[in-house]
C-alpha cells in the first residue's frame, strides 16, 4: 500500500479534530494550551502535504511563520499560566471569567 | 535692486526674531534691555523696510511688483495657499510707516511702561503685534491676510486687557475680541466665496479674473463687514473706544496708527473687486463712511477724558478714509491713513505724556495751564491738532482735501454733493472736538485736583503739594518730535500742484505716481473739477476749518478757571447707542441666543446623545456573548470557520 498524500491530509484532519475537541471539553489551561498546539501542528502537517504534493516551496515556507508564532504564543501564554497559578493554584479555564461583558 | 526688494522678508522676520528672543529671555533680561531689543527690532525691521523701499524706487514703475514665496502651506486639489510675501508700491507704502511709526512708539514705552511689573511682556505683545501686521499687509493672498488679521486682533486683545487686573480693562478687551469676530466672519465668508468664483484666492489672479458683478458685490460688502470690524465703522466702532483701556502707547500703535487701518487697506488691496462691483456697493461704503465720521465727530465732542476724544476723533478718520475708498480715491484713501498716522500717533502720545505728567488723571476738567509745564508735549501736540483740523500746510490739511475733491467729483457716488457738504461739516466737528481738547488741557487756568485730598486748586502760585506736572523723559519726547516733524511735513508727499504740459507735464503728486502700479485700472480720477474749482474747495475747506476753531477757542477758552459749555448729555453718552447695544444683547438678543442654544441642546446634542443611546443599548444585549468562558469563544470560533466553510462550498467560489 503506497502512503498518498490524502493519508497524510487524513492524519492531519485526526490531529485537529482531536485538538479541538480536546480544547472544547478540556478545563486544564494547560492541557487546553496542548490542544491548540496539536491544531496548529495539523495544519503544519496539511501545508507540508500540499507543498509536496504541488511542488510548491510556498508550503514549506508558511509552516516555518507559522512555528515561529506558536513559539512567541507560547512564551506569552505559559507565562500567562504560571502567574495565573501562583495566585489560584488548581483553577480550570472556567474560573478564569473575569473579563466577561 | 530687484535683490533688494527681494529682501522684503526680512522685514517680517525682525519682530518675529524679537518676539522669539523675548519670549525666550525676556523676563531674565527685564528693565530696559528687553525694550530696547524689541524697540531695536522694530529700527532694524524699519531700515529693511527702506531698503526695499529704495530698491523699488529703481524699479521702473512696471516691474515694481515682487513676489516672495517663501514655502507652500496649504495644498489640497485645487487649493493652494503659500507663504508669500506681496511687494509692490501698495504695501511697500504700508510696511514703511508700520514700522517707522512702531519703532518710534517702541522707543516711547521703554519710557512710558517704567517701572511695571510685566515689562518684557508689554514688548513680546507689541513685537509680535508688528510682526502680525506686517504679515497682514504683505500677505500675497486673503488667508495669508487673515492669518495676520486675527495676528492683530488677538494682540490687540492682549494689549488692552494688558492691565487685567481691573475688571473695566478685561472686558474692554473682551469686548474688543466680540465685536472683531463679527467683522472677521464677513471676511472668512469673503474668502470662501472667493475661492469658488475666482478659483483662487491670491490678489495677482483675483485682479486678473472676472466673475461678473453680482458676485464681486457680494465679496465686497463681505469684506466690507470684516473691514467695518477691523477699522471701527458704523456699527461695529463700539470697541475702539473702549480699547482705550489699553497703555497709552497701545491705544497710538494699534488703536490709531496701524491696526485700525487695515480695514481700509484691504479694499485698497481688492480695489479691482470693488470695481467690478454694482454701482451701489461703493456708494454704500461711502455712506456708511460718513455716518460714522459724523456720528463719531458728535461724540467726541461730549467726551471729558482725554483718550475718549482722540478714540472717537479715530472712529471719525477712519470714516473720512472710508468715504475715500466708496469714491474710488484710493489714493486720497492712502494719503489720509498715513498723514493720519502720523498726527494720530502723535495726539495719542502726547495725551499720554499729559497723562503721564498728571499721574494717570485722564480727565480734560481737570486739566489746564498745562502748556508752562510741559512745553514739549505742548508744542508738538498743538502742530498734531492743527494737521487734524486741516490747516495750511499741516498733513491733514492735503489729505483731508483730497477726500473733499475726490467726493465732490465723483458723480457715480449716489448723492455725491450732499455727501461732500456733509463730510465738511464732520471736518469742522473735528476742528472743532479738538480745539475743545487743546483749550482745556493746555490753556486757560489750571484746575487741577490734588491726589489725596481731591481738592481744587485756588492759588496761582502755590502748587498742589501732592501734583505736579512735568515734562516726560527723552524717549518720550523724542517720538514727540519726530512725528510732529512728520504731522507737519507729511502732507508734501502728494500735493495737488502741477505745471507744464504734455509730456513735460510736471506735477508734485508723488504719493499717486508712487502707487499707481497698484491702482492703475480702479484709482478713480477727477473728470469735472478744473484747477481754479479745486483752489475753491481747498479755500472752502480751509475757511470751515478756521471758523470752526475760532468759534471753539471762543467757547471753551475761559481765564477764570471755567470748563465752558457741556454738550448735551445724549453726545457725552454716545448716542445712547452702546447701551442700547448692551440692552438689546442683554434683553431679546439674549433670550434668542438662549433658544438657539435650547435648541443646540435639545435637537442637535439630542439625535447625537440618541445615537449614543441605540449604542449603548445594542451594546448592553451583545455583552452577554462575552461570558468570559475561553471555551465558549473557541466553539464560537468553530461554529463560525464551519459557517464560512459551508458558505464556500455551496457558492463555489472558494
Amino acid at each position: 500500500m503506497e502512503l498518498t498524500s490524502t493519508w497524510y491530509l487524513v492524519l492531519a484532519a485526526i490531529l485537529f479534530a482531536i485538538g479541538t475537541v480536546g480544547l472544547l471539553v478540556r478545563r486544564n489551561p494547560l492541557v487546553m494550551f496542548m490542544c491548540v498546539e496539536l491544531m496548529l501542528n495539523a495544519v503544519n502537517l496539511t501545508f507540508v502535504t500540499f507543498g509536496a504534493e504541488l511542488n510548491d516551496i510556498g508550503g514549506e515556507i508558511s509552516v516555518f511563520f507559522v512555528l515561529v508564532v506558536a513559539a512567541a504564543e507560547v512564551v506569552v501564554g505559559l507565562a500567562i499560566i504560571v502567574a495565573i497559578m501562583r495566585r489560584r493554584s488548581g483553577t480550570t479555564a472556567d474560573d478564569i471569567s473575569v473579563l466577561r461583558g | 535692486m530687484e535683490q533688494l526688494v527681494e529682501l522684503v522678508w526680512l522685514v517680517p522676520a525682525f519682530p518675529l526674531l524679537g518676539f522669539l528672543t523675548l519670549m525666550v529671555i525676556g523676563r531674565r533680561l527685564g528693565e530696559p534691555m528687553a525694550g530696547w531689543i524689541a524697540t531695536g527690532a522694530m529700527g532694524a525691521s524699519f531700515l529693511a523696510a527702506v531698503v526695499v523701499f529704495i530698491g523699488m524706487v529703481g524699479l521702473d514703475s512696471d516691474d515694481r511688483l515682487t513676489e516672495v514665496d517663501i514655502f507652500d502651506w496649504i495644498v489640497a486639489g485645487d487649493f493652494n495657499v503659500g507663504i508669500g510675501l506681496l511687494a509692490d508700491p501698495l504695501s511697500v507704502t504700508m510696511i514703511l510707516f508700520i514700522t517707522g511709526i512702531a519703532t518710534l512708539i517702541h522707543l516711547y514705552s521703554v519710557g512710558y511702561m517704567h517701572g511695571d511689573p510685566n515689562f518684557s511682556k508689554f514688548f513680546i505683545y507689541l513685537n509680535m503685534f508688528a510682526f502680525s501686521m506686517l504679515m497682514l499687509v504683505l500677505g500675497d493672498n486673503l488667508l495669508l491676510t487673515f492669518l495676520g488679521w486675527e495676528g492683530v486682533g488677538a494682540c490687540s486683545y492682549f494689549l488692552i486687557s494688558f492691565w487685567f487686573s481691573e475688571e473695566a480693562n478685561a472686558s474692554a478687551g473682551k469686548k474688543a475680541f466680540v465685536t472683531n469676530r463679527v467683522g472677521d466672519f464677513g471676511f472668512m465668508l469673503a474668502t470662501f466665496l472667493a475661492f469658488f468664483t475666482y478659483g483662487s484666492i491670491e490678489y495677482g489672479e483675483m485682479a486678473s479674473g472676472s466673475i461678473g458683478s453680482s458676485a464681486a458685490t457680494a465679496i465686497t460688502l463681505l469684506l466690507f463687514v470684516g473691514a467695518a470690524g477691523k477699522s471701527a465703522q458704523f456699527p461695529l466702532y463700539l470697541w475702539l473706544p473702549d480699547a482705550m483701556a489699553g497703555p497709552t502707547p497701545v491705544s497710538a500703535l494699534i488703536h490709531a496708527a496701524t491696526m485700525v487701518t487695515s480695514g481700509v487697506y484691504l479694499l485698497a488691496r481688492v480695489n479691482p473687486i470693488i470695481h467690478e462691483a454694482n454701482d451701489w456697493a461703493p456708494s454704500l461704503i461711502a455712506w456708511v463712511g460718513l455716518f460714522t465720521a459724523l456720528f463719531a465727530a458728535t461724540i467726541a465732542l461730549g467726551q471729558d477724558d482725554i483718550k475718549k476724544v482722540l478714540a472717537y476723533s479715530t472712529v471719525s478718520q477712519l470714516g473720512f478714509m472710508v468715504v475715500a475708498v466708496g469714491t474710488g480715491v484710493y489714493v486720497a484713501a492712502l494719503f489720509h491713513m498715513i498723514t493720519h498716522a502720523f498726527f494720530k500717533a502723535l495726539l495719542f502720545l502726547g495725551s499720554g505724556s499729559v497723562i503721564h505728567g498728571m499721574n494717570d488723571d485722564q480727565n480734560m476738567k481737570n486739566y489746564g495751564g498745562l502748556y508752562k509745564y510741559m512745553p514739549v508735549t505742548a508744542g508738538t501736540f498743538l502742530i498734531g491738532w492743527l494737521a487734524i483740523a486741516g490747516i495750511f500746510p499741516f498733513s491733514g490739511f492735503w489729505s483731508k482735501d483730497e477726500i473733499l475733491v475726490g467726493i465732490w467729483d465723483n458723480d457715480t457716488v449716489f448723492l455725491n454733493k450732499v455727501l461732500f457738504v456733509l463730510l465738511l461739516v464732520a471736518a469742522g466737528l473735528t476742528a472743532v472736538y479738538m480745539t475743545r481738547l487743546v483749550v482745556l488741557t493746555f490753556f486757560g487756568k489750571p484746575r487741577w485736583r490734588d491726589e489725596v485730598t481731591g481738592e481744587a486748586w485756588v492759588s496761582s502760585d502755590e502748587p498742589l503739594p501732592n501734583r505736579h506736572p512735568h515734562e516726560s523723559p527723552w524717549h518720550m519726547t523724542v517720538p514727540l518730535l519726530a512725528l510732529a516733524g512728520l504731522a507737519f511735513a507729511g502732507g508734501f508727499i502728494n500735493m495737488p500742484f502741477s505745471w507744464g504740459s504734455g509730456d513735460s507735464k510736471n506735477d508734485t503728486k508723488y504719493l499717486e505716481h508712487w502707487l499707481e502700479p497698484s491702482l492703475r485700472w480702479d484709482e478713480y480720477h477727477l473728470q469735472n473739477t478744473g484747477g481754479g474749482m479745486k483752489f475753491v474747495l481747498a479755500i472752502v475747506a480751509t475757511v470751515v476749518a478756521a471758523g470752526a476753531i475760532f468759534w471753539a477757542w471762543k467757547q471753551w477758552s475761559d481765564e477764570r478757571g471755567g470748563t465752558g459749555p457741556d454738550a448735551p448729555e445724549i453726545l457725552s453718552r454716545g448716542w445712547r447707542y452702546d447701551e442700547t447695544v448692551s440692552n438689546f444683547m442683554g434683553g431679546p438678543g439674549r433670550k434668542g441666543f438662549e433658544a438657539i442654544t435650547s435648541f443646540d441642546r435639545t435637537a442637535i446634542d439630542g439625535v447625537v446623545n440618541k445615537v449614543g443611546d441605540l449604542v449603548r443599548l445594542d451594546g448592553n444585549i451583545l455583552r452577554r456573548l462575552q461570558t468570559g468562558l475561553v471555551r465558549s469563544y473557541a466553539v464560537l470560533i468553530g461554529v463560525g470557520a464551519i459557517a464560512l466553510m459551508a458558505y464556500f462550498l455551496i457558492t463555489g467560489n472558494a
